[in-house]
């Protein structure tokens, strides 16, 4: 496949655009159908496009895994972090409405951190589990 | 209207399901399985829940299928043997029982749509209702997944990042190790 | 009796397509093929779900001042978060797959079998 123009130039093309759509469909997941859930499988969608298309070592090369394995525990930690730092405010675990100084902007604060905690976990993990896959294929 | 797409589209995916069990070729029912996901996320769509339809085409049509592939790929096993001394019988007789007490369950079930249905009166009606009031969002999706399920989300999240590591675990060393030939080699 | 059927048919559609991924599961000896079955069962199952949430009508459960009758958005949360988490032990059995093959040299759920009767 790494020869192929078609592929590469639209692929070259498509990434970009489908992180774009990730992108939005993580920040404006309030207003539209989209959520860190969503956001994260567009997003690792993209980076797998890329993979097949260019091969695993310029996937790498774009995003390291060691950034993945850390994007990861990232994500679970800011959920949590969100938690605790509602507790330390006043509030019980993951109330968000002590965040700041009216209950529905501290909603809406809690809202958007932990779906950005959520979109980094469930992208890092996607584009990991392939990259783990892949370095299998390579022959040896 | 939207019950006639429905089942159109069910019985399409009942078709792709066949498909899946009886093509010998592993390929073919990785791609099979990717059409399979691509109608599920087109039900969804016809069942009012864009968010699940999102998920499930970038999920099902996306990443399963590529994970499938990558699979095959590293196994080398491109064709299904064919097992004749497995009987086939009794998983049969087991599937049919089953669905069939499956279908004799559903017959208490609310009518598709039943808007007076038990589901709908006591915890969705007041998401419906105080949800955007209590949070400022108005997609109650997620609204409900970020705030009124915090806990919840935050398992699920968990259990995804364990997965990961899973599969790390199992996969991260380049050692390959050979149970056979070790067992032989005692 | 029509409508009980027209009310119900699309429920024991989705039956139909849970106890095919069933059948997969059970009678295919290929582990690759297996999970694919185990895959559709549980999409199925994900499917027979969402349906219970939707309301003849209702719209996208996304508030706006033009619509007053949603689809309930309860189970459309649940079953988001349990397809991600789905795909990911999906990705866990796929590693397993791949240890038996460097371990056995086979992804027949048979020929593993008599591996294990020869020792």
């Amino acid at each position: 496949m790494a020869n192929d123009l078609i592929l590469r130039v639209i692929t070259k093309w498509l990434s970009p655009i489908i992180i774009l759509f990730a992108l939005y469909v993580q920040f404006h997941g309030d207003y539209s159908p989209g959520g860190g859930f969503q956001a994260g499988v567009i997003f690792s969608s993209a980076i797998l496009l890329y993979a097949l298309t260019y091969g695993l070592d310029a996937a790498l090369q774009l995003i390291p895994e060691m950034a993945l394995r850390i994007g990861a525990s990232l994500g679970v930690l800011i959920y949590g972090g969100v938690g605790v730092a509602s507790m330390i405010l006043g509030g019980n675990f993951l109330n968000y409405s002590v965040l700041a100084s009216t209950p529905i902007a501290g909603q809406h604060i809690g809202i958007i951190v932990i779906e950005l905690g959520v979109g980094l976990t469930v992208a890092s993990v996607m584009v990991l589990l392939f990259f783990t896959f892949a370095r299998r294929v390579a022959p040896e | 209207m939207s019950l006639a797409v429905n089942l159109l589209l069910l019985v399409f995916l009942l078709v792709m399901a066949l498909a899946v069990l009886k093509t010998r070729h592993l390929f073919a029912m990785a791609m099979l399985f990717g059409l399979y996901s691509l109608l599920v996320a087109g039900l969804f769509v016809v069942l009012d829940a864009p968010d699940v339809a999102f998920t499930e085409a970038a999920v099902g049509t996306g990443i399963s299928t590529v994970l499938m592939l990558v699979t095959l790929a590293s196994t080398k096993s491109g064709h299904e043997l064919v097992s004749s001394e497995k009987s086939r019988a009794a998983p049969l007789i087991i599937c049919v029982v089953m669905g069939a007490l499956l279908i004799y369950g559903t017959h208490d079930l609310a009518e598709l749509g039943d808007a007076s249905s038990a589901p709908h009166q006591e915890v969705a009606a007041r998401y419906i209702e105080k949800g955007q009031e209590e949070t400022g969002v108005p997609n109650l999706v997620t609204a409900v997944l970020a705030s009124y399920r915090g806990f919840d989300t935050l398992g699920e999240v968990t259990v995804v990042l364990t997965a990961g590591i899973g599969v790390l675990m199992l996969l991260g060393n380049r050692k390959k190790l050979r149970v056979k030939e070790l067992a032989n080699g005692k | 009796m029509m409508d009980f059927v027209l009310g119900h048919i699309n429920y024991w559609l989705i039956v139909a397509v849970m106890m095919v991924g069933l059948y997969t599961l059970m009678s295919r000896s290929n582990l690759i093929k297996k999970l694919a079955g185990l895959a559709i069962f549980q999409t199925a199952v994900i499917l027979f779900y969402v349906s219970l949430g939707k309301v003849t009508g209702g719209t996208v459960p996304i508030m706006d001042e033009k619509y007053t009758l949603y689809s309930n958005p309860l189970p459309q949360v649940l079953m988001l978060t349990a397809i991600v988490v789905g795909v990911a032990t999906t990705a866990l059995g796929f590693a397993l797959v791949i240890r038996i093959k460097e371990a056995y040299d086979s992804v027949e759920e048979s020929e593993i079998n008599k591996m294990d009767e020869q020792d």
